[in-house]
């Protein structure tokens, strides 16, 4: 599983996957910076107080956030789905599965690998853009650290989905059907937030199902959770909690263990049946 | 006395409604080195990737190395050159095999001067270096074939391993398999050049709609009694009457039949003119691999063992 592992690493290293991310990564941030040192330096021009100032950063950095959680999930698309898939395709995995070790072995070292990468990227992007805001704005999320995990947690989640997909499926399929079972499940949250603003049981426990079924959603709301500032929270939940977990920019409260264990074991879960599969699947 | 190196009982194997093999029985013993020949969708790719357990049966047992098909511990002894062969492009060549040994289990002090003793063999020392990006087809299959041979495997399984390669390459590869052979191990050469097969087997088994119809050593096999006649003004009576003397091949003017006892060659010569038939040629004994190869596999044959 090791040698697998490292071989995947080594992979994304010589197809020059890591170096453009790395790149995006630098590209990212500079915007970032630059853009946030544009508009703070016109809102204090425009005389907004600092705390103005500071509430306003915050909801821009979790705009982001969200925007690099959409491009996680599309890096974990891409380096999870052929990670089996195309070395199936390609007949890569071949000669390798000819060798004396398991399928689920290449199967949990190839995820090995990849999740290294994306956990690396996560961590590496999200803190560099997290500094460069803070630094420009004097405004620091309450959590970072907290963000860039279930930041990670989320990514983990698709790339495990594109990977056993792609353990049975054509690569082009795994990862179209991960990405728009991102967007499903974040269409879950919103309705589940949705339906327990105005007490629509059903749809609200639909939603909730859903959001069991694919965790991707529930573990965003623990990056907002780790980025909201706590003035935003203590006015949302004096005023109307139900109608700010609505909003899929705010939440009110961080996922909760059951849930957040839950997405552990979940992983575990596709990566055994994957595994269970491509173990019986004729090559 | 050891188990053979390969056992297939009655394997059939079905996906969907295709029959990839219909009740397979294949032995082939250790130190052996024999040539699975077979027309397009005869089965020989799916049973070397059984015996690799790469795929399943779906009714029917094996063993191989005397363990269970796809046995983990039989697989670290065995080199495999697959039909469809992609090495990572973005690998050297040499770390290519490197990786392979690790795969195989190779103790780590062990692993490059395997790599560097199967690079020589195969003769791509002088590209250890170069990206596989960068290797044409027929060094790829060279690359392959090193792979294959690393650690100087008990069994190794070539499907098609001289596909690529140029006459020179060809030549090269007889040699490595014979050199394999001498070594002592068991060597399957699954190919559709019969001439190839024909230069260095000592077995031949061939496949035909997922059954073996015939096994044995080369000689044996080529070599079953039999005449090909040149014949013109045959007309459909004048078959049916060549068919009474046992199973008839046709190319063209070339009527075959075989197996069919020398000594009944007269009569059969008597039947096409009884029948307003003119003989113009008459061999009779055993025709090439290829032409019994042709016999066996466009007629309806029995399995024989």
């Amino acid at each position: 599983m090791i040698v697998i592992a490292r071989l995947t690493v080594r992979e994304l290293v010589r197809r020059r996957v890591v170096w453009v991310l790395a790149g995006l990564t630098i590209l990212s941030v500079a915007l970032v910076a630059w853009g946030l040192d544009r508009l703070v330096s016109l809102a204090r021009d425009d005389g907004t107080t600092e705390l103005q100032i500071r509430i306003g950063v915050s909801q821009v950095l979790i705009l982001i956030a969200f925007m690099f959680s959409f491009v996680l999930a599309m890096t974990a698309a891409f380096v999870g789905a052929p990670a089996i898939g195309g070395d199936l395709e390609s007949g890569v995995a071949l000669a390798i599965l000819a060798r004396p070790l398991r399928r689920v072995e290449v199967l949990l070292g190839r995820w090995l690998g990849s999740a290294a990468v994306v956990v690396a990227y996560t961590a590496s992007s999200g803190l560099l853009a997290i500094a460069v805001a803070t630094q420009i704005s004097g405004y620091g999320p309450p959590d970072p650290f907290l963000a860039i995990l279930f930041l990670s947690g989320q990514a983990l989640v698709l790339l495990t989905l594109t990977l056993a997909l792609g353990s049975v499926l054509p690569s082009i399929a795994a990862g179209a059907i991960a990405v728009v079972a991102f967007g499903l499940g974040w269409m879950a949250g919103v309705l589940a937030g949705v339906a327990a603003a105005f007490g629509v049981e059903l749809l609200g426990r639909v939603a909730e199902v859903s959001r069991w079924i694919f965790p991707s959603d529930g573990l965003w709301r623990g990056v907002i959770y780790g980025l909201e500032p706590p003035l935003v929270l203590l006015l949302a939940n004096g005023n109307a909690p139900r109608f700010a977990d609505a909003n899929p920019f705010y939440a009110t409260t961080p996922p909760a263990i059951p849930f957040v264990a839950w997405s552990m074991i979940w992983i575990g879960l596709v990566l055994g049946v994957a595994g269970w599969w491509f173990e019986r699947r004729d090559l | 006395m050891s188990s053979p190196a390969i056992e297939l009982d009655g394997i059939t194997k079905t996906y969907g409604r295709t029959t990839a093999l219909d009740g397979l029985n294949l032995r082939v013993g250790r130190g052996e080195l024999v040539g699975l020949l077979g027309p397009n969708g005869a089965g020989k790719t799916t049973a070397i990737k059984l015996v690799l357990g790469l795929v399943h049966p779906t009714r029917g047992s094996g063993r191989v190395l005397g363990a269970p098909l796809g046995d983990r511990a039989a697989r670290a002894r065995i080199g495999y050159l697959p039909e469809l062969f992609r090495y990572q492009t973005w690998l050297r060549a040499r770390e290519v095999l490197i990786l392979h040994a690790e795969l195989a289990g190779m103790a780590p002090g062990g692993r490059p001067s395997a790599a560097d003793e199967a690079l020589d063999r195969v003769g791509l020392t002088e590209r250890a270096g170069d990206p596989v990006s960068g290797f044409s087809k027929g060094m790829q299959q060279r690359l392959g074939l090193g792979v294959a041979l690393l650690g100087q495997p008990d069994l190794i399984l070539l499907d098609e391993p001289t596909s690529a390669l140029d006459p020179i390459g060809r030549t090269h590869v007889r040699a490595i398999v014979r050199a394999a052979r001498d070594r002592g191990a068991t060597v399957i050469l699954n190919s559709h050049l019969l001439t190839e097969v024909e230069r260095v087997c000592d077995r031949v088994v061939i496949l035909h709609r997922g059954r073996t119809i015939a096994a044995g050593p080369l000689d044996e096999v080529v070599a079953a009694d039999g005449v090909r006649l040149r014949v013109s003004n045959l007309d459909a009576a004048g078959n049916a009457a060549l068919a009474r003397f046992g199973p008839v091949s046709v190319d063209g003017e070339w009527h075959s039949i075989r197996p069919l006892d020398a000594s009944r060659i007269p009569e059969v010569v008597a039947g096409i003119v009884a029948a307003g038939g003119r003989v113009h040629a008459v061999e009779p004994g055993p025709g090439s691999l290829e032409a019994r190869f042709l016999e066996l596999v466009t007629e309806p044959s029995e399995e024989i063992r």
